[in-house]
């Protein structure tokens, strides 16, 4: 990593951003480099002292980036056992070894990268990830948590680099450093198998080389400049393809790069074709390399998964062809659908499921007291239907009898085959959509009324057409009503074992809801055929993966009974989260950030604000500032501004979102709180410092203000590093407890 | 002295011919046959129950918006002399002969026809031609869904109203600005649009994106008044003291004098009482206030009680306990104690009550003189009816097996002993030796075995706390006597007046808080369907013939506003993109006009457009009006632009005219043509409906037979 020194005076230059870069640039400016650290520096080193500075500054961030790794990986093993999520991203880690489909709501790299380090450290995939608490035994389970805290332990250096770019200070820098090495929040966070400390790693890393291509911006085209604007786009396809979060830094970054090119190209001195130039340069880097790098990704993802297994059942009929082991692949089944048959029926919009049904009654109230019908999105005995003809109930299969296909505008009944009831409708109201009517099981072995009568229909077909598996779009129309089966995607409460609602909708808009088709089919009078011909192509599958993330995603709603975490709990470390045990006995684990840290973040946002909106009012009323001052306020302005911008976008959104929210998702936002809470008290100091020049000690301001925040952090880990080691031992309302008289908030449980 | 005497009389009246008849067109086409259909259409039922709600004086509690909507339909009612004996339960009933319906539409219709001369006023104040602002205001008189939507008892009209003249004053504020400052006029229309845009806001939370807007752009104008350095600072002070009185004070206190009002004008109980709290019903006449008139403030050992659930939802409910056991074994196989039943019961009913108990003391009755009960003292909660005592213990409860079983202690002798020491605290105290009082203290029951905490299972923190509602000193010592007094009804009176911000706070809370469950609607559409008017709303189907009442825009004037929408934003850029290579298409002050026009007509039309993306609601088409009127404002603004400074010449300039007219007699024919579904005077035959139906997703209704 080069150094990043950089003479770009925020005092001698208007625009910070048009600074030095690299190594060569910082020589050349070296006259600029001493002058300005004599102006801003207490201890006044020596001219001609630049070796010695280079030195000292690899030694710095050395030891920054030694200490993070000595905390992160500080009794990694411990607890030995699952921790939280751990149970999810341990068990997809092991899905990508032993091959098998999964479906996540996130996109798979961060799960990939976790699969490939426990490849790499010889985790043979066989542990069952399946509750939090289960021991590891065993298994080999550090290579996986070691590879997460190894990404985790870098974001302290990023964000010393990056604040160092920004600032121009070592002293912001270091106390960015120090917030985050000691904050028990992020340590917890990365030190076991989760995604967030992936993420976090890339979005840091996007920020971070975000940041030195803006301050390369004086030699555009340059080697560093190309290194650090195509790096950029790694990092941000990185964070898109660990979550969806990294939506976010990709916004910051696009804005960034929006007010870069604007500002290019109100500069008259560069033609056209230079802005053009500049504009394909970020187009490559920028857009064209992340989504190259994101669709492989998912390439990577489709070709290591080839087995079925327990996300099948979310995709659609075509998709699950592709998966050996899967009943699809490779399978051959009968084309057209005949009375008799046995099918499943698979809704079209994705993540819907099967048609499906069980032997439990609707509850009382909830329309009338007949079975439940549902969609199921696992496979299952409960989804297979026969079909049946209206009027006749004598076995279609007989051999005697000659086979008779389906044909559309048919009229049929739909038996469910282990509990030998009818598809039935009528005109009670549907359990969570009430304007549709209810959809039961009904009847006694297969006897049921003209309720169950429903007439088949294929999408743009004529009458009299055949039916065809997997092809074939068909919609059942109920023929005493006139309304359509559809499912409403509305998961029924606990009563319906949290499935899908099925509802005959009254209203005939088409719509993919009310749309299915025939996926499973057995009929054993009938010749097979074979199914390579669906194979979806690439984009497909992409597409497809896509939309079933996203509802996956939004499907995420509170329950009922849960306590759910509001976005305003976070920045005040509201409640933090149970990592692993509950009881005095059990090893401890919880996630919550250094109160100190975090306290003194929100502090720091709002004196930041503040300080902010009184330097840029003076600049508007066109006051005139002395040139320390006005150095230092455009490293508030400009640097902290666009700091500020990360956290904005990282946090607010959130507010915005209907899914169900948890703590942990502050962090991102978290980093940049910490590195303006860096920027923002260096920079006070120093004005603190400039004000009271005449006093003989106004320079000690400065390193004393500084090393009493440093060393009140260090202190506070101290005090609260029990939450992410670990603690054993009485509660902490018990005074035998590590945690003793620290509980300062009632909402903490520990 | 007599010198007006010498010189004659002189009254100079300079009127605006052209604004006088934009002010009479608009009330003709808005007024004309005003009763017409004489029953309810749409969502007339919905606003109407208000009507009669306020006409009662009865409180309700409607999550919609805030009351000034309200109010103001029902200042029509007032002023008719409605009386509010009306049932609105069906769309299409007929009224009876005591409504007003007149004056019940008057109000909107007002606000629809007045939209249109401020058309024209706002365009002109944006420095416009006198051309451009006539167009604007005939734009407005002929959209068919502005006029269906102000005939009737509907609110969009008035937020329409506010919206627009809290951009006028705001324009005429800062044209007065650059002249005469703190002139009386520039205090006036500054005022105004603080008020306007209150009103906006009071009418439905819609109101907000405008406010929002104009707040936005007068803090630009405010921050380049700061950096005017030949202003003094104090001279700057004021201006921005003046802008944060009358943009911020002005409107919260507005808002705050809304539900003032609303208090007042409702201080009934009615139906929607139980989602309040026991302290907010009380303060209402009737109701709870009638039953716990006269009860004694404090609680004393022997008290009955009744206890309700605070945060009780999506019901309150009150701690009831019956005969029934729990089952011995449950369903899924669990054991259960077999002890009496406790539960949270949502109606009123004799077996909500409970007896304070002293567990020193046998007697259930309060001695004299009472004993109160102060927070931290142990108590048992005897049930009236059956005479058991609240009891916790070591068993899963029913339902949240992690909890402990709650019940009703029977002895069965198998030596599981009674757990029924309560102790009490006040959530709500003042200080630790503070006594129980009836409504007004928030206790928290906690087990003094086990330390857990009596809680309703739903919900998260607030569902540990209760309060007693109904309350009065036991005096009869026999179960029987008990039983009878139980039986009777609590009588008696003090009223205990909440404050006015405690009463708001709560009511708007619970207005927010309120979540009507989103069913889907056959008419609900969605935001992307709006601009191209793919969908539309039957508004009401005359009970006999195919007359029928549509929501339907002049679909000519929705698509060329979209298309001035793109225009604007593409020249824009356009321009920006020149101006940054230094290459000055526009003289400065028509770029600064087409600046501002285009900031509060496009930004009028995107804040009120953009946000529906994000919610989650059932949305219709009407949602989508405020943003149409901005966009109506925007399509002369970027005539006039394209004909003053695209147009060469004088041929291109004289061609581009006469194709204005000629899509403005294009847009006044589609008005006229759809004339019968926006009045819904005429019966049309099912053919004339059919060639109506220029959309297959318009949905005409065409009768059978």
């Amino acid at each position: 990593m080069p150094p990043a020194t950089g003479g770009g005076l925020a005092e001698s230059e208007l625009r910070p951003r048009r600074g030095r870069c690299g190594p060569q640039a910082a020589r050349a400016a070296g006259r600029d480099v001493a002058a300005e650290a004599v102006a801003r520096s207490p201890k006044r080193p020596a001219w001609g002292s630049r070796r010695f500075e280079a030195v000292g500054w690899w030694a710095l961030l050395a030891l920054v980036t030694l200490l993070s790794f000595a905390t992160r990986f500080h009794r990694l093993d411990e607890p030995p056992h699952i921790c939280w999520d751990e149970t999810h991203f341990g068990k997809m880690g092991s899905y990508y070894i032993n091959r098998t489909f999964f479906f996540d709501v996130h996109p798979p790299l961060g799960k990939m990268l976790i699969g490939l380090a426990g490849y790499l450290s010889g985790y043979d995939g066989t542990f069952l990830f399946q509750k939090p608490g289960d021991k590891y035994e065993h298994h080999s389970y550090m290579g996986m948590r070691g590879f997460c805290a190894f990404l985790g332990s870098w974001l302290v250096p990023f964000a010393y680099l990056t604040v160092l770019d920004l600032s121009k200070s070592l002293s912001a820098a270091l106390l960015t450093a120090a917030l985050l090495t000691f904050d028990t929040g992020c340590l917890t966070l990365s030190q076991y198998i989760l995604l967030d400390p992936i993420l976090m790693f890339f979005i840091m890393a996007a920020m971070l080389s975000m940041v030195k291509y803006n301050s390369c911006a004086d030699r555009p085209f340059s080697a560093p400049w190309w290194f650090w604007l195509s790096l950029t786009g790694v990092s941000l396809a990185g964070a898109l393809g660990v979550k969806f979060v990294g939506l976010f830094i990709i916004l910051q970054v696009g804005l960034n790069t929006i007010a870069d090119l604007w500002y290019l190209f109100g500069d008259l001195s560069l033609s056209l074709v230079t802005v053009g130039k500049h504009l394909t340069a970020r187009v490559l880097c920028l857009i064209v390399l992340p989504l190259a790098l994101y669709t492989a990704t998912f390439a990577v993802h489709f070709m290591v998964l080839s087995k079925s297994g327990p996300g099948d059942g979310f995709f659609s009929s075509a998709f699950q062809a592709r998966l050996s082991g899967n009943n699809l692949h490779n399978a051959s089944i009968p084309e057209h659908l005949a009375y008799g048959s046995v099918i499943t029926v698979k809704n079209l919009r994705m993540a819907i499921g099967y048609l499906h049904s069980h032997r439990h009654l609707y509850p009382e109230g909830i329309g009338a007291r007949q079975q439940q019908v549902t969609t199921y999105l696992h496979k299952d005995y409960n989804n297979l239907w026969i079909i049946k003809k209206h009027n006749t109930n004598s076995d279609p299969l007989d051999p005697s009898f000659p086979v008779e296909f389906v044909r559309h505008g048919d009229i049929i009944r739909l038996e469910h085959k282990e509990t030998s009831r009818n598809l039935h409708s009528h005109y009670h109201e549907a359990p969570m959509t009430r304007k549709h009517y209810q959809v039961t099981g009904y009847g006694i072995n297969g006897t049921g009324d003209s309720n169950d009568f429903w007439r088949i229909e294929v999408v743009n077909r004529k009458f009299g057409n055949r039916i065809k598996v997997l092809r074939s779009r068909i919609r059942f129309i109920h023929l005493v009503t006139g309304c359509v089966l559809g499912s409403s995607g509305k998961v029924l409460p606990k009563w319906g074992w949290e499935q899908l609602e099925v509802t005959c909708t009254p209203y005939l808009k088409e719509t993919l809801n009310s749309i299915w088709n025939v996926e499973d089919h057995i009929n054993p009078k009938l010749p097979n055929i074979s199914l390579d011909v669906l194979q979806p192509s690439f984009p497909e599958i992409l597409l497809e993966s896509h939309m079933v993330m996203i509802r996956g995603n939004s499907g995420l709603k509170p329950k009922d009974n849960e306590f759910t975490s509001k976005p305003w709990h976070w920045p005040i470390n509201y409640q933090g989260l149970r990592f692993s045990g509950v009881n005095d006995t059990d090893f401890r684990v919880y996630l919550l950030g250094n109160p100190v840290v975090w306290w003194l973040n929100l502090l720091s946002i709002a004196l930041y604000l503040l300080s902010g909106s009184i330097i840029a009012v003076a600049m508007q009323r066109g006051a005139r500032l002395p040139a320390e001052v006005a150095g230092l306020s455009q490293v508030l302005l400009r640097g902290g501004g666009q700091v500020l911008l990360g956290w904005t976008l990282h946090y607010f959104p959130f507010f915005l979102m209907g899914r169900v929210l948890y703590f942990h998702h502050y962090f991102p936002a978290m980093l940049f709180s910490s590195m303006l809470t860096g920027i923002l008290w260096d920079t006070l100091l120093r004005l603190c410092a400039w004000g009271l020049a005449s006093w003989p000690l106004a320079r000690g301001i400065h390193v004393a203000g500084i090393l009493s925040l440093l060393l009140g952090t260090a202190y506070s880990f101290y005090l609260f590093h029990p939450l992410a080691y670990g603690m054993v031992g009485p509660l902490a309302q018990d005074p035998q407890s590590p945690m003793a008289g620290l509980r300062w908030l009632d909402s903490w449980d520990f | 002295m007599w010198g007006f005497l010498k010189r004659p009389v002189v009254v100079t009246a300079d009127i605006n011919l052209s604004l006088v008849a934009l002010t009479g067109m608009g009330l003709l086409s808005r007024l004309w046959r005003l009763t017409y259909p004489r029953a309810v259409v749409f969502d007339e039922v919905y606003y109407g129950q208000y009507i009669s709600f306020y006409m009662k004086q009865i409180f309700f509690l409607d999550d919609s918006g805030p009351p000034f909507g309200h109010m103001v339909l029902a200042l029509g009612g007032y002023l008719g002399g409605f009386d509010g004996n009306f049932l609105w339960n069906r769309i299409g009933a007929e009224y009876s002969s005591n409504v007003p319906v007149w004056s019940l539409r008057l109000l909107p219709a007002l606000a629809g026809a007045l939209s249109v001369p401020m058309a024209y006023q706002i365009v002109l104040e944006l420095h416009f031609s006198h051309c451009a602002a006539m167009g604007a205001a005939l734009l407005m008189l002929i959209e068919n869904a502005l006029i269906t939507q102000s005939r009737l008892m509907l609110l969009e009209s008035v937020l329409i109203f506010f919206n627009l003249l809290a951009v006028l004053s705001y324009l005429k504020f800062f044209n007065c600005q650059k002249h005469s400052p703190f002139s009386l006029s520039w205090w006036f229309w500054l005022t105004l649009t603080g008020v306007a845009c209150s009103c906006a806001v009071g009418i439905k939370y819609m109101g907000v994106f405008t406010y929002v807007l104009v707040l936005g752009v007068a803090a630009v104008h405010a921050w380049h008044l700061l950096g005017d350095q030949t202003l003094s600072n104090v001279c700057v002070f004021c201006h921005l003291l003046a802008r944060a009185v009358a943009l911020l004070v002005i409107p919260v206190v507005l808002y705050l004098l809304f539900f003032y009002v609303h208090l007042i004008l409702v201080f009934r109980s009615g139906p929607h009482d139980q989602i309040m709290s026991s302290a907010f019903q009380a303060s209402l006449e009737g109701g709870l206030a009638r039953i716990t008139q006269g009860q004694p403030l404090e609680v004393a050992f022997g008290s009955q009680v009744t206890l309700r659930n605070v945060f009780g939802k999506p019901v309150p409910c009150w701690l009831h306990s019956h005969q029934d056991t729990y089952p011995m074994i449950y369903e899924n196989g669990r054991g259960s104690s077999h002890q009496q039943q406790v539960t949270c019961y949502p109606f009123k009913d004799v077996n909500n009550w409970w007896i304070v108990k002293d567990p020193r003391r046998h007697q259930l009755v309060v001695s004299s003189p009472p004993r109160p009960v102060r927070h931290g003292d142990m108590v048992q909660l005897v049930h009236g009816m059956t005479t058991r005592s609240l009891n916790t213990h070591d068993v899963a409860a029913p339902l949240s097996p992690h909890s402990q079983e709650v019940s009703c202690y029977i002895d069965y002798n198998i030596s599981m002993p009674a757990q029924n020491l309560w102790r009490l605290e006040i959530v709500n105290r003042g200080s630790d030796t503070d006594v129980w009082k009836t409504i007004l203290s928030e206790v928290r029951f906690v087990h003094v075995n086990t330390s857990a905490v009596l809680k309703l299972s739903r919900g998260y923190h607030g569902s540990t706390v209760w309060n007693v509602e109904e309350h009065r000193y036991g005096a009869s010592q026999e179960q029987r006597e008990r039983e009878r007094e139980l039986h009777s009804p609590a009588q008696v009176d003090v009223s205990r007046n909440l404050s006015f911000m405690a009463r708001f706070s709560e009511l708007q809370w619970r207005m927010l808080a309120l979540r009507s469950d989103d069913s889907e609607h056959k008419y609900s559409s969605s935001p992307l369907e709006w601009v191209t008017l793919d969908t539309n709303i039957a508004y009401w189907l005359h009970p006999r013939t195919s007359a029928q009442i549509h929501l339907l825009g002049n679909i000519v004037i929705w698509v060329s506003g979209s298309l001035a929408l793109a225009i604007y934003a593409l020249l824009s850029l356009w321009y920006l993109l020149r101006r940054r290579r230094n290459v000055h298409d526009l003289p400065q002050d028509a770029w600064l006009r087409w600046v501002l026009a285009g900031a509060l007509c496009a930004g009028g039309w995107a804040v009120n457009y953009l946000p529906f993306f994000l919610m989650e609601k059932t949305l219709f088409l009407y949602h989508y009006l405020p943003a149409l009127t901005f966009q109506i404002l925007l399509l002369p603004v970027v005539l006039q632009h394209i004909s003053d400074h695209l147009c060469r010449s004088q041929l291109q300039r004289s061609i581009f005219s006469a194709l204005v007219v000629a899509w403005y007699s294009s847009a006044c024919h589609v008005s006229n043509t759809l004339r019968p579904l926006t009045y819904g005077d005429k019966s049309l035959s099912p053919h004339e409906l059919k060639a109506l139906r220029w959309k297959d997703s318009w949905d005409i209704l065409i009768r059978k037979h």
